[in-house]
């Protein structure tokens, strides 16, 4: 199986890299650009079949080390 | 005093801190690796700088999982004294022994400056031979130094007296532009709710000798070895000209 994970700053933690890069559009003419928040994206092959007992292994991950549950949010899609 | 410190693959702050307290205060330092699991019986656990892990991930996030940081939480948890130093201070952020993160500074700039920090309590183990409110001018070199902790955290900072350091201006007062990173309240270090584990961004083994154009950091390693000699505080007088 395959594990698609999204890791976001959470909405109180600033993100310059998100306000510059939103500046950034503006400067390039995008007028109708608003927030922009910069994550992490990865992609976790897992040697399992059992959807259940990946997604608990997966929170796992997610909440130890993959995000800091401090500052970011995280969500992930399984894929068979 | 026996000091240990760690050395994790990417760090680079090491050599100055056992420069500093093996050759200029003439304690018994050694590295630790970040493989071992058995660190003996230290005063005191000096977490570097660096970069460790490539700061892959978050900066601190895969050095936390250390074997020997098993080690550094069972050395805290008697009560013994952990002091982490900019990467140091994330890592110790990231394993769960100090409140809050260091986020990417505001400027998105990798800073590297001699700054003011000031001296918020002499009620630790890190800052008891300062005086009150003790200007330090001392480098910081950082991408991630921006102090982020929740609301009820920061309150509860305050409330125990856990904020030891703060960014100010050359006057010493706090205000917005002397922080080089955008930290909360301009929040440099911190010691944890027990007072025996410290993180700060500064690097006071960078400013420990005249040569370095500062030695204001002397006060960090003063107030730690005076604490481990259980002297409760030194007069001003002594400390006037001390450092």
């Amino acid at each position: 199986m395959k594990a698609k994970i999204y890791v976001t700053p959470k909405k109180a933690v600033l993100d310059p890299q998100g306000k510059a890069v939103a500046n950034a559009l503006h400067s390039l003419g995008y007028a109708a650009v608003g927030d922009v928040h910069i994550g992490k994206y990865m992609e976790i092959e897992l040697k399992t079949t059992d959807p259940a007992a990946a997604r608990k292994q997966l929170e796992e991950m997610c909440h130890r080390i993959l995000s800091n549950p401090v500052i970011e949010d995280y969500r992930f899609e399984l894929e068979s | 005093m026996k000091f240990g410190i760690i050395q994790f693959p990417g760090s680079n702050c090491d050599l100055d801190k056992l420069w500093v307290l093996q050759d200029v205060f003439k304690q018994e330092a050694r590295y630790l690796w970040h493989k071992d699991t058995d660190i003996g019986d230290l005063d005191c656990i000096v977490v570097p700088g660096g970069f460790s892990y490539g700061d892959y991930l978050r900066t601190g996030a895969i050095a936390r999982f250390s074997p020997v940081m098993k080690a550094v939480a069972d050395h805290a948890a008697k009560g013994k004294l952990v002091i982490g130093i900019c990467n140091g201070f994330q890592i110790l952020c990231e394993a769960g022994l100090l409140p809050g993160a260091l986020l990417r500074n505001r400027s998105l700039q990798f800073r590297c400056e001699h700054v003011y920090v000031r001296i918020e309590t002499q009620k630790s183990p890190f800052t008891c031979a300062a005086r009150t409110h003790e200007i330090m001018r001392i480098p910081v070199a950082h991408g991630e130094g921006c102090y982020f902790a929740d609301p009820s955290t920061i309150a509860e900072l305050k409330k125990n007296d856990q904020i030891l350091f703060r960014y100010v201006d050359a006057s010493g007062k706090v205000v917005d532009t002397a922080s080089p990173n955008g930290s909360i309240e301009n929040i440099a270090g911190v010691c944890n709710k027990a007072r025996n584990v410290c993180g700060m961004m500064p690097h006071p083994e960078r400013a420990s000798e005249e040569v370095l154009g500062s030695a204001d950091g002397r006060v960090v390693w003063e107030s730690i070895l005076n604490h481990l000699r259980g002297v409760e505080s030194v007069p001003e007088s002594v400390l006037a000209g001390g450092h």
